[in-house]
C-alpha cells in the first residue's frame, strides 16, 4: 500500500520533524516500509502560461507554433498537443527546467525555435493521462509555478501488504496516521464529516444472509461535476489509483482514506438493495467489462432481485456510474471477510475492495465513511442533495473487548520497567479507553482493533512495545536454572552413522524429495507403487509419497554417471509405509544406500557393502546383524537371487539388494549397482552392547585348515556344524580362501582353537575337528582330496 | 721398544689401506688376534732382561690399545661410510605430486545443522527431531490459527490423502515438544517443511526450518533480544546487530520480524541487503497464551519465546549457494565439494 505524507499531515502536524526518521520508525513500530518515492523532485521551473496564440507548422501536419504568456515574457513554442487552443492556461516548462528526470532546453523543432514544453499531466508525473496538454483551470497569475498551484510535491512510501494482514485499521491513510500520532506524541485531528440529519424515503435494504454485518447506503441526487478536483486526482494517482470520474473518484479516495471500501451505484438504475448468496451460479458481468461466473456461496448485492455488484469485490457494469449521471446510490458495507476471500479467489477476482474485507473491517466505520463523503462530495459540489434517510442495517455487532493490564504484567513479560504513566499514554495514543482500577488498567479495546486483533492482554503488550521501541531495550539474558543436556539416539547415532558413511566409506549424502518422481522412475523402469498420495500437487505424476528411499536414490545416480566411475550415495530421509490403525501415515525414518561402479565386479561391490553394513552395526551397536537371504521382495526392481534381509534379534531391519537385470540395464549396462535400506527408528531402538571383554589365554592358539568342497551350500550352513556343537575352545572361524572354478566350489576355513588355562593337546583338537567333519558329511560338504 | 714402534708404523700403513668392514676385520686378527703381532711381541716378553720387563709390557699394551682403537675409529668411518652410500642411492621423493584422494562429502544442510545444534547445545537446548507428516492439530490448531486462517489455503499446504498434510513450518512440533517436556523447557528442533509452491533459483517446496523454544517463569522480551543476538552471533562467528520489528504470527504474542545488520556492508548498505542495511532473518515472538494452554503449561506461571530460523537460507548464505534448487538435485558435482566435518 501506498501512503501519502501529504494526506498523513492533514491528520497530525508533522510539521519540523525529520519525515525519512518517521518512515523509518513506522518500520520499527507499525509495519515494513518497502520504499520512499519523492514526489514532485524532479519538476523545475514548469509554470502557468497562456497559450496567446497558435500558427499551424509550415512543415508538419501535427506540430504548431504557439506564443506563451508566462508572465513576464512570451514565449516561443513548437507543440504537438491536439487539443491546444488560444486561451488555454497550461503547464509550461521552460527552458532550464526539469520534468520527469529530463532537462528542458531551447530547441529547434521541424526548423523553429522553440523555448520550453508544454505538458500534459502525464509529463509532470501527476497521472498517466498523455492525451493532451493539461489544462489550468485555477485562476493563478501567469508564471506561478506549478507547484505552488498544485500539491505535486509528496512523500509517498509503500508498506508491504503482508506486514498489515493483522491490521485491518491500517488500510486507509487514517489508520496510518493514528499511529504516527503515537509514535510521534502529537494529537490526531478528527475527521471532518458531514453531520446534517437526513431526510426522504430510505432505500429498502434486506439482508438475506449471515456473511452481512452491515449495510449502509444513501441516495444523493443532483450531482453536476464529474471531474474531481486535480489535488484529489493527484494523490489517488500518487496512491495507485487511477482517476476515473468524480464518484468513483471519491469512492476511492474514501478507501485510501479510511479503508472503507465504498461502491456508488448509479441512483436511476437502483431503487432497493438485497444482499443474499447466490443460489445457483450465473453470469454477471463485473465494471471491467468481464463476464464472470458467478457459483454458489458468491454473495451477491441486488436490485430487484437483479444482481449488481459481487458483495466486497466488484460493482456490476449496468449499474456503474456514467457521465450523465446526476443521481448516486451509496453502499457503504462490512462483509465477512473469510466469504469475501474464498469468493475473491474462487473468482480469481482480487479487487482493492475484497483485499481490505479480507483483513476483517470494523463495521462501526460504515456510517462515518458514508458522512465523510457526503462531506467531501459537498466540498467540490454544493448543489450536490441527500435524498433518502441513511438505510443503516447493523446485523452483526463486535462485542466489546475488556482487558486488565498492570504494571507487574508488563513488566515481567518485556522485561524491564514501563512506568503507568508510559502504559496509560500508548495506549490512549492508540485509540484504547483506559480506566486505572486496582494498580492496573481497565483497557477497552477500540472498535478498529476489535475484529480479531487485538483479543488478549498480551496484545497489548504489542502496543506498548512497539511504540516504545525495540531498540531501546535492554538486552539480558535468563536467570533459568542448568540442566544436562544429553543428545537422543535419534541424533547422535544419526550423526555416527554419517560420520562413517562419508569418513569411512567416502560416500557422499544428497537429499531428496519425499513424493515419487514418475517420469524419472519411469526411465528406470521402475514403477511408482501405491502409497498415500498428495492431493493438491500440481504434477499428478509426482503425487505419491515414496515408501522407499531407493528408487529416487537411483535416479540420482543415474545422473550422476557422469560424475566418477565409482561413487556411492545415502540419504538419511523418511517414507511411508502403508497406514497405523487410525489411518495416518506410518512415517518411518530410513537409510537408503546406493553403490554404482562402472570398473569392478557386481561381485565385489555386493562385499562391499555387506562389509559396510556389517561395519556400521559392529561400531555403533557393538553387535552384529544377521544378513539372511530373502525369499520374495517386495518390490520388482529387487534381483530375485540376490537380495538379503537385515535382521536384528529375529526383527527385519532392512534389506541390501542388486537390481533386477532390466532396471540395471536401464540404469546402466556397463555398471554394478548395490542398494541397501535400514529402518532408522528401529535401528535407534536397538539398545547399545556393552563392551565384551576376556583376558586373553596366555597359551598358545592352536589353527586348524579345513578345505572344503562345498557345493550349493552357503557358509551360513557350513558353519552350523561347529556352532551347533559350542565348542568353548573354539574361538574363531575366518573364511580364508574361496574357489570356483565353474564345475567344483571350495572353502577354505581356519578354525582357531585355545583354552585359558592350558595347552590344547592335538589329539583334543582332532576329536572336535572329526565330529565337525562328520555333520558337514551330513549336509553333503567333504574334505577336499 | 723399536719394534713396539715398527709395529704401529706398520699396522697404520696397512690400516690406510683397509677400505671395508672385512678387511679391518682382518687386520684385527692379524695384530689382535689370539697368534697375532701383538701376542707375538708379548711372546717375547720372556727374553727380556727382568728390569726391564715391566716397560717393555706397558709398551705392548699401549700399543694394543692404539691398535684397538685405531680399529674402532675406522669401523665407524665405514659405518658412516655405508649409510652416506645408502642415502645417497635413495630416491629422492616428490613431495610436491597431487594426492588423489577419495572423500566422501556431507550434505551443506547436515553441515550447518550441526554447526547450529552445537552452539545450542552448549546453551542447554535439547536437540529434538520431528516427523514431517503432521495433522492438522499440530500444524495450525495447537498453533491458534484459525480454522479461516490463509495460511491453511490449499495452495500453501500439501494435503494428503490420509487427512494428514506435509509440514509447513517447523513450528508443528511446538505442542508435542511442551507436551514431552513440560516447562521449565529449552528446545530447538530442526526440520524439513513443505510448502506448495513452484520452485526457481530461491524457492523451494522443501527446505529446512529450525525452531527454537524457550520457557520458564518470567521469560520476557529482553531475553529474547539477548538469546537471538547470542545465538546469531556464534552462527556468523562475529558480533552482529539484531533488531525487532512488529511482525505477525498468530502463534506469538507479540510477534516479530528479526533483522541482523548487513554482515556484508556492515549497515552501510550493498545489493546483498536491497541497500537498507538489513537482513530480515528470522521471524520470532513470545509465544501466544493460547498456544503454552493447547501445550499443557501454566500459563499464569509461565512465559516463553520462540523463534525460526531457516537453515537453508544460512546455508546459502553461509556457503554461496546462489539457487536453491542445488540442495535437493542430488548433483554430485555440487554437493561433493562439502567435505568434511
Amino acid at each position: 500500500m501506498f501512503v501519502s505524507m501529504n494526506w498523513i499531515n492533514e491528520f497530525v502536524d508533522l510539521s519540523g520533524l525529520n519525515i525519512e526518521e518517521l518512515i523509518h520508525r513506522f518500520t520499527l513500530s507499525t509495519a515494513e516500509v518497502e520504499d520512499i518515492y519523492y514526489k514532485g523532485n524532479d519538476l523545475e521551473k514548469v509554470v502557468a502560461g497562456k497559450i496567446i496564440s497558435i500558427e499551424n507548422h509550415p512543415n508538419s501536419k501535427k506540430l504548431h507554433l504557439l506564443k506563451v504568456d508566462v508572465g513576464e515574457k512570451v514565449l516561443d513554442i513548437v507543440c504537438g498537443a491536439p487539443n491546444v487552443r488560444e486561451g488555454m492556461v497550461v503547464p509550461v516548462a521552460m527552458a532550464g527546467g526539469r520534468v520527469c528526470g529530463g532537462e528542458i532546453k531551447n530547441a529547434v523543432v521541424a526548423g523553429y525555435e522553440s523555448a520550453g514544453m508544454c505538458c500534459s499531466e502525464s509529463e509532470l508525473g501527476i497521472s498517466d493521462d498523455h492525451s493532451g496538454l493539461m489544462e489550468i483551470f485555477e485562476d493563478v497569475a501567469l508564471g506561478t509555478d506549478i507547484c505552488d498551484i498544485y500539491p505535486v510535491k509528496d512523500i509517498i512510501f509503500e508498506v508491504d501488504n503482508k506486514s498489515l494482514t493483522n491490521r485491518p485499521d491500517l488500510w486507509g491513510h487514517y489508520g496510518i496516521a493514528r499511529e504516527f500520532s503515537a509514535i510521534t506524541k502529537r494529537p490526531l485531528r478528527a475527521l471532518a464529516i458531514d453531520e446534517c440529519e437526513y431526510d426522504g424515503e430510505e432505500i429498502p435494504v434486506e439482508v438475506k444472509s449471515d456473511a452481512v454485518y452491515r449495510y449502509s447506503a444513501l441516495r444523493i441526487n443532483n450531482i453536476k461535476k464529474t471531474v474531481s478536483p486535480v489535488a484529489m486526482r493527484i494523490r489517488l494517482f500518487y496512491c495507485g489509483m487511477r482517476g476515473i470520474n468524480l464518484l468513483a473518484d471519491l469512492t476511492n479516495y474514501l478507501m485510501l482514506e479510511m479503508g472503507q471500501p465504498m461502491h456508488a451505484f448509479d441512483g436511476k438504475k437502483v431503487q432497493s438493495i438485497g444482499i443474499g448468496m447466490a443460489e445457483n451460479g450465473g453470469k454477471f458481468t463485473t465494471l471491467d467489462g468481464v463476464e464472470r461466473d458467478t457459483g454458489e456461496n458468491t454473495l451477491l448485492i441486488l436490485n430487484n432481485d437483479e444482481p449488481v455488484a459481487v458483495a466486497g469485490i466488484m460493482g456490476g457494469l449496468d449499474s456503474e456510474i456514467v457521465g450523465d449521471t446526476d443521481s448516486v446510490v451509496l453502499e457503504s458495507a462490512n462483509f465477512d471477510g473469510v466469504c469475501v476471500r474464498k469468493t475473491s479467489s474462487r473468482m480469481g477476482l482480487r479487487t482493492d475492495a475484497s483485499a481490505r474485507y479480507e483483513k476483517i473491517l470494523d463495521p462501526e466505520m460504515t456510517v462515518t465513511a458514508i458522512r465523510r463523503f457526503v462531506k467531501l462530495l459537498k466540498d467540490i459540489d454544493d448543489g450536490a442533495v441527500v435524498v433518502s434517510k441513511l438505510a443503516d442495517k447493523y446485523v452483526k455487532k463486535y462485542p466489546e473487548i475488556e482487558l486488565f493490564i498492570d504494571k507487574k504484567y508488563v513488566d515481567r513479560y518485556t522485561g524491564i520497567s514501563f512506568s503507568n504513566e508510559q502504559i496509560e499514554e500508548t495506549l490512549v495514543s492508540l485509540g484504547f479507553k483506559v480506566t486505572a482500577e486496582n494498580d492496573g488498567f481497565k483497557v477497552i479495546v477500540p472498535s478498529w482493533r476489535s475484529t480479531k486483533d487485538v483479543t488478549i492482554k498480551a496484545d497489548l503488550i504489542e502496543e506498548i512495545t512497539r511504540i516504545f521501541g525495540y531498540d531501546n531495550f535492554e538486552i539480558k539474558t535468563t536467570l533459568s536454572a542448568l540442566k544436562p543436556v544429553r543428545a537422543e539416539a535419534v541424533k547422535s547415532e544419526d550423526a555416527l552413522i554419517k560420520d562413517l558413511l562419508v569418513n569411512k566409506f567416502k560416500l557422499h549424502e544428497v537429499h531428496s524429495y519425499i513424493w515419487c518422481d514418475g517420469k524419472k522412475y519411469k526411465k528406470l523402469g521402475i514403477d511408482v507403487e501405491e502409497n498415500c498420495t498428495i492431493l493438491n500437487i500440481p504434477t499428478p505424476e509426482n503425487g505419491t509419497i515414496r515408501n522407499s528411499m531407493i528408487p529416487t536414490l537411483l535416479t540420482i545416480a543415474y545422473e550422476n554417471k557422469s560424475f566418477a566411475p565409482t561413487f556411492g550415495i545415502f540419504e538419511c530421509g523418511r517414507v511411508v509405509d502403508g497406514y497405523l490403525e487410525n489411518g495416518y501415515c506410518n512415517e518411518r525414518r530410513r537409510l537408503g544406500v546406493v553403490l554404482y561402479d562402472k570398473v569392478g565386479t557386481e561381485k565385489d561391490l555386493y562385499f562391499k557393502m555387506l562389509n559396510m553394513l556389517k561395519f556400521i552395526f559392529r561400531d555403533i551397536k557393538h553387535d552384529d546383524a544377521d544378513f539372511t537371504k530373502a525369499v520374495t521382495v517386495a518390490h520388482a526392481y529387487q534381483h530375485p537371487k540376490n537380495t538379503a534381509e537385515i535382521s536384528w534379534g529375529g526383527e527385519k531391519l532392512g534389506e541390501m539388494f542388486t537390481l533386477h537385470p532390466m532396471n540395471n540395464q536401464k540404469l546402466d549396462k556397463n555398471a554394478a549397482v548395490v542398494c541397501a535400506e535400514i529402518d532408522l527408528d528401529k535401528f535407534f531402538a536397538i539398545a547399545v552392547a556393552d563392551a565384551k571383554y576376556a583376558d586373553p589365554s596366555k597359551f598358545p592358539a592352536i589353527d586348524y585348515d579345513l578345505s572344503l568342497v562345498i557345493a550349493d551350500k552357503k557358509y551360513a550352513d557350513i558353519k552350523a556344524a561347529w556352532e551347533s556343537k559350542n565348542i568353548p575352545e573354539l574361538t574363531s572361524a575366518k573364511v580364508i580362501d574361496m574357489f570356483d572354478d565353474g564345475t567344483t566350489k571350495s572353502m577354505t576355513v581356519r578354525l582357531s582353537f585355545s583354552a585359558p588355562d592350558r595347552t590344547l593337546a592335538m589329539d583334543e583338537i582332532q576329536a572336535h575337528i572329526d565330529s565337525i567333519l562328520a555333520s558337514l558329511k551330513e549336509i553333503g560338504v567333504e574334505l577336499k582330496q | 721398544m723399536n719394534e713396539t714402534k715398527e709395529l704401529l708404523i706398520k699396522f697404520e700403513e696397512a690400516l690406510a689401506n683397509a677400505d671395508s668392514s672385512e678387511a679391518l676385520e682382518a687386520l684385527r686378527v692379524e695384530y689382535c688376534g689370539k697368534k697375532g703381532h701383538v701376542a707375538g711381541l708379548m711372546g717375547q716378553l720372556k727374553n727380556v732382561p727382568n728390569e726391564e720387563k715391566k716397560a717393555f709390557g706397558q709398551a705392548v699394551n699401549e700399543v694394543k690399545q692404539e691398535i684397538e682403537k685405531k680399529l674402532a675409529e675406522a669401523q665407524a668411518e665405514i659405518v658412516k661410510k655405508e649409510e652416506q652410500k645408502l642415502i645417497d642411492s635413495a630416491e629422492d621423493y616428490d613431495v610436491s605430486l597431487p594426492m588423489d584422494m577419495e572423500m566422501g562429502s556431507y550434505h551443506p544442510i547436515t553441515l550447518i545443522q550441526r554447526e547450529v545444534e552445537e552452539i545450542f547445545r552448549t546453551m542447554g537446548f535439547t536437540i529434538e527431531d520431528f516427523s514431517e507428516i503432521v495433522d492438522d492439530f499440530n500444524c495450525f490448531e495447537a498453533l491458534n490459527i484459525p480454522k479461516h486462517h490463509p495460511a491453511r489455503d490449499m495452495q500453501d499446504t500439501y494435503y494428503l490423502s490420509s487427512g494428514q498434510l506435509l509440514k509447513t513450518h517447523t513450528s508443528a512440533a511446538q505442542n508435542s515438544i511442551m507436551k514431552k517436556y513440560g516447562a521449565p523447557l529449552r528446545a530447538i528442533f530442526p526440520g524439513r517443511c513443505f510448502r506448495n509452491e513452484s520452485t526457481d533459483a530461491s524457492h523451494e517446496n522443501t527446505f529446512f526450518q529450525m525452531e527454537g523454544i524457550m520457557i520458564d517463569e518470567d521469560i520476557s522480551i529482553s531475553n529474547l533480544i539477548y538469546f537471538m543476538k547470542t545465538m546469531l552471533s556464534e552462527v556468523f562467528g562475529q558480533d552482529v546487530t539484531v533488531r525487532l520489528r512488529p511482525g505477525f504470527f498468530p502463534f506469538v504474542e507479540p510477534g516479530f520480524e528479526l533483522d541482523i545488520q548487513c554482515l556484508v556492508c556492515g549497515g552501510e548498505g550493498c545489493p546483498t541487503c536491497k541497500h537498507s542495511g538489513w537482513l530480515e532473518l528470522c521471524p520470532c515472538g513470545m509465544i501466544h497464551p493460547n498456544v503454552l494452554n493447547y501445550g499443557g503449561i501454566d500459563t499464569e506461571k509461565y512465559t516463553g519465546f520462540a523463534f525460526g530460523l531457516g537453515l537453508t537460507r544460512l546455508a546459502m548464505m553461509k556457503y554461496g549457494i546462489k539457487d536453491i534448487r542445488i540442495l535437493n538435485s542430488g548433483n554430485l558435482k555440487s554437493l561433493s565439494q562439502f567435505i568434511g566435518k
